[in-house]
């Protein structure tokens, strides 16, 4: 399983997507997201896009005011997820057009839907963005 | 959604809580919600579910409680809507988890889906699956999942996929229904499929090497074919990345490759051409090509050898590390870790640009460069990358001294070539970040010092000048003061001087002056005004010019808030006062303290790095033994007997040999002996420590590890009646031989073999039990017991019986007692025969009940006796 967890984070350092893949009590969830936020937000730009927490490796990107960061297990390979964080944030730019904070937190099972077309229980489903955002847009129809 | 129906909607309260300017004020709102919430579910209205579920999911990612929701998720799941059961597979997948309970409800339902005509359905279903399935689940619902695999539109063949990854690592017993399957995704177009069906073929590869073996067999080459194709594929809009076609998939065939390739030369030799190409082939100007290549170059270093590919991606690494991009410098570091496990030498020429790393304003890559170049060390460069190292120790941030100093430490401890180095290493370290060295390494460099004599005058002395400046060290304080108080005569009188020394005047009253200062101020911990007190008594016989201010100094500490220092300084200052005729022999200079036995300890209690320090351990003649301690005598055996105390009172009892630590945290009934049998034992066994005593105690302690299946376990005929916990120690071995020797049971019969001293089972105020044991001849399995049952008290008891229970692997046979009456003060006697069905595994335990009457009254006792001798 590479993909543990995926956070989206404001500059704030305010959760605005979090989904799992392994279970973590509540108290659990909400001290990691604290220290990894308080971990990443305090790098620069100059620094790399890896940090290392516990047992996870931290890869984070950030796109305008939002955070996009993944743990990963220690033998993923860092600039691949770096590179499945870009398809994430063009794919919903995709669908939302030019996504921001808001777009999320006002349509986070849209969010949701569209990451569960991406990775399942850890792993990668699906790359192609038409694929991801078929069934998707198919629902939008329908309503 | 209905407009008339209560409560706000849910971009109102997603509103409502942006607005919050405090977490209070979020509570606050969040608290409402929930309220409202919770009473909308208990109205069972349909229409609001959907809403509900909406806002829990908000309400959840901010971290507060919502498992009230849970059943919700389960309402709309089992409704017939596709929208109901979207929202309601998503509350499902972020509110629940396997371990829950109400998941068991969810089976049914999601059997009915994985079986709907619509296939969006079944794809909500696969999905929620794959992501939560508990190995009940998995087990049930597995055949829908294996037929899915197969089924006709792809996007759910690749979520079948995925959903078996989960099943199989649920439940591996499953993994041959799927590996046919998995085989015949890869021959499949569709990249989703694809991707997936790799995934899965990865995760059956590594539970299972039955599978391992068949995808070796037949999937290899069709794997390499697949690889060449989106390699030399032409662009492709949808998958392609930055000139790269779906470099997602190219990750995951190199990684399955790597897996088929790895421990088979076959393999290896087919898939050589094809990693060759993409080595040289990938673009790396784009972040896309460089994660290609990374994965290229694992699988190279994972396969069997190949020695022109090894040398391409080496190349590969070195470029990659001086890139001027961080996220690729720490790739290249990473991978190079892996690399020098078969290319040591090509990652030696890196060194220069590693320990720049070193220096990185990154943390993560310092983190990186630092575990990196501690792998590089060996006898060779130790010098001068530690000089290195250390020269960076003084400029690096604070946050970073901890890590740093840690693995110079171990570095040094490790390949020191000479003991004067690695003195003069250490004090380095300690000197800029000793408040963060760890324990065991000072308390290790103190026993070094200890065995290096022709270096005693030369350490205290820098020692002196180095706590000069650095006094807010912690732990070079610590250890200067015991040199100080060890050695302060060298240091006054500038005895055994080097040659690279500079001569300095060190006055008595200076010396002094170093220990008052750290026993007086105000943030020195428990350890150092211990070791601070037991360094002025001692000084105080050194110097007896100074002794009437040691004794002030000493009666200040009368008043100290800590009851151990207070007793101390009381104990010691009427030592200084009242018995000058001894003192002197009572502070004599510390016998050299046992490197070996302390590193068999320190690694003992080190489990985790037993492999890496047992190697230096061995290599004692370069010098300096590397090292590990966990204290600095090898007597403090009783703090496994006793609670835990205070390092400081070990340590201080350490130095005195005498039970301190322990007295104030044990009950007054044992304290007494046992202070005495312990002063005894460690003068015994520290003031001789004969050569066989010691390979007793380092063989007890390499043997510990089997105590339980070794039943010719060297303590076995050691026999003592020692409680058998006490053999866990170091100093056991020490402590039985004193112990034979001190008591009734004669030491012959302890190297007789298997006779087995009687044992006091069981006793209370008013009856006493005691077993003798037998073995019939032939049957080692079976021990006769003879149960001896005094009466303590002055009444008869009546009605005596005794009864016995005992664990499955044994099985007991009581013969009746010779009386059932018990005169006072005397005794009556049964025999006991038991068998061991776990002969020389494990131990016999007995539980027993007695009953009696004492003037017509019933009286019940209890017990459970542990404590029979080994290999019965």
């Amino acid at each position: 399983m590479g993909i543990r967890f995926i956070l989206m984070v404001n500059k704030q350092g305010q959760t605005r997507l979090a989904q799992y893949y392994e279970w973590l009590t509540l108290e659990e969830r909400r001290a990691l997201e604290g220290e990894i936020v308080r971990k990443c937000l305090a790098r620069n730009d100059q620094q790399c896009s890896f940090v290392e927490h516990r047992n996870y490796k931290i890869v984070y990107r950030r796109y305008a005011s939002l955070f996009f960061m993944v743990g990963v297990d220690d033998d993923e390979n860092e600039l691949a997820i770096l590179e499945f964080i870009h398809l994430l944030v063009e794919t919903m730019d995709k669908h939302f057009g030019n996504v921001c904070e808001l777009d999320i937190m006002f349509h986070l099972e849209k969010a949701h839907f569209m990451l569960e077309e991406m990775v399942m229980n850890g792993c990668i489903v699906e790359t192609s963005k038409a694929n991801i955002l078929s069934p998707i847009q198919l629902m939008d129809k329908a309503h | 959604m209905n407009p008339f129906s209560s409560g706000t909607r849910l971009r109102d309260m997603i509103r409502s809580i942006r607005a919050c300017k405090t977490a209070a004020e979020e509570r606050g709102v969040v608290r409402k919600e929930c309220a409202d919430i919770r009473a909308s579910i208990n109205e069972n209205d349909p229409h609001d579910r959907h809403r509900n579920l909406a806002k829990l999911m908000f309400i959840h990612m901010l971290g507060y409680p919502t498992h009230f929701g849970q059943m919700e998720c389960l309402k709309l799941i089992a409704s017939p809507g596709f929208p109901e059961k979207r929202i309601g597979y998503l509350g499902l997948m972020l509110l629940l988890d396997e371990r829950q309970e109400v998941l068991m409800l969810v089976t049914n339902s999601l059997k009915q889906d994985l079986n709907h005509t619509n296939q969006y359905v079944v794809g909500l279903a696969l999905c929620a699956l794959g992501n939560i399935c508990s190995a009940e689940m998995a087990r049930d619902l597995a055949p829908e999942v294996e037929r899915l695999i197969q089924f006709r539109d792809p996007n759910i063949r690749k979520k079948a996929a995925l959903c078996s990854t989960r099943i199989v690592r649920k439940v591996p017993d499953l993994a041959e229904n799927f590996v046919n399957a998995a085989s015949s995704l890869l021959k499949e177009k569709h990249h989703g499929v694809l991707i997936t069906g790799v995934q899965l073929c990865y995760e059956l590869c590594t539970i299972n090497d039955e599978a391992l073996e068949f995808f070796r067999k037949k999937c290899t080459e069709g794997l390499i074919k697949t690889l060449r194709d989106i390699t030399n594929s032409s662009y492709q809009p949808e998958y392609d990345v930055a000139g790269i076609t779906d470099p997602f998939l190219h990750i995951r065939l190199l990684k399955l490759l790597r897996v088929l390739g790895h421990g088979d030369a076959d393999a290896s030799d087919l898939m050589t051409d094809i990693l060759a190409q993409v080595a040289t082939k990938t673009e790396s100007n784009k972040n896309a090509g460089n994660a290609v290549l990374y994965e290229c170059v694992e699988t190279i270093m994972a396969i069997e050898d190949t020695s022109s590919l090894r040398v391409l991606a080496i190349n590969i690494l070195g470029r990659f590390l001086s890139n001027r991009d961080n996220n690729i410098r720490y790739v290249a570091l990473n991978m190079l870790m892996k690399a020098i496990a078969f290319d040591d030498q090509a990652v030696q020429r890196h060194r220069v640009t590693i320990l720049e790393c070193v220096k990185d304003p990154d943390a993560s890559i310092r983190k990186r460069a630092l575990e990196l170049v501690s792998l590089l060390v060996n006898e060779n460069n130790v010098k001068q990358l530690t000089k290195e190292l250390i020269d960076y120790l003084e400029i690096s941030d604070e946050d970073f001294k901890e890590d740093l100093s840690a693995k110079i430490c171990s570095i040094v401890e490790k390949f020191s070539p000479e003991k004067l180095w690695y003195i003069d290493q250490m004090l380095k370290v300690l000197s800029e970040a000793g408040k963060f060295v760890k324990d065991d390494v000072w308390h290790a460099l103190i026993v070094v010092i200890s065995n290096a004599s022709d270096l005693h005058g030369y350490t205290v002395r820098a020692l002196y000048k180095a706590v000069l400046t650095y006094s807010e060290q912690e732990t070079l304080v610590r250890v200067a003061i015991w040199c100080i108080g060890e050695y302060g005569d060298l240091l006054v009188n500038n005895v055994g001087m080097l040659g690279i020394e500079d001569p300095i005047t060190v006055t008595e009253c200076d010396a002094v002056d170093v220990i008052e200062d750290a026993i007086t101020r105000h943030n020195s911990d428990m350890t150092t005004k211990a070791m601070a007190l037991v360094a002025l008594l001692k000084l105080s016989s050194r110097f007896p010019s100074t002794s009437e201010r040691i004794k002030d100094i000493i009666v200040k500490q009368k008043g100290s808030l800590l009851l151990e220092m207070q007793q101390r300084a009381i104990e010691f200052n009427s030592i200084v006062d009242r018995h000058k005729n001894i003192r002197s022999s009572l502070v004599e200079r510390m016998p050299v303290l046992d490197e070996a036995t302390f590193n068999v300890r320190r690694a003992g209690s080190l489990p985790a790095s037993v492999s890496t320090m047992a190697k230096p351990s061995v290599s004692i003649p370069n010098g300096v033994a590397a090292a590990p301690v966990v204290d600095l005598l090898d007597l403090d055996s009783d703090d496994i007997l006793a609670p835990p105390s205070s390092s400081g009172a070990d340590f201080l009892q350490d130095l005195l040999g005498v039970d301190l630590g322990s007295s104030s945290a044990q009950s007054g009934a044992t304290q007494a002996p046992k202070a005495g049998t312990d002063l005894l034992m460690d003068i015994l066994s520290i003031g001789t420590p004969s050569p066989a005593q010691n390979s007793t105690s380092s063989i007890d302690l390499l043997s510990t590890a089997d105590v339980n299946s070794n039943p010719s376990f060297a303590l076995e005929t050691l026999s003592s009646p020692a409680p058998p916990h006490i053999a866990t120690t170091a100093s056991a071995g020490g402590m039985f031989d004193l112990l034979d020797g001190l008591s009734p049971s004669p030491s012959k019969e302890a190297t007789n073999g298997p006779a087995y001293p009687p044992i006091v089972a069981y006793e209370s105020s008013s009856l006493k039990i005691e077993f003798s044991f037998s073995k019939t001849p032939g049957n080692p399995q079976t021990t006769n017991v003879q149960a001896t049952f005094i009466n303590l008290s002055p009444n008869t008891f009546t009605d005596f019986v005794f009864q016995a229970a005992v664990p499955k692997f044994l099985q007991l046979h009581l013969d009746p007692a010779s009386s059932n009456t018990l005169q006072a003060s005397g005794n009556i006697t049964q025999n006991l025969r038991v068998t061991n069905s776990q002969h020389g595994k494990k131990s016999l335990v007995m539980r027993m009940r007695i009953g009696y009457k004492v003037n017509g009254k019933d009286v019940l006792e209890e017990g459970q006796i542990n404590n029979f001798p080994r290999g019965l």
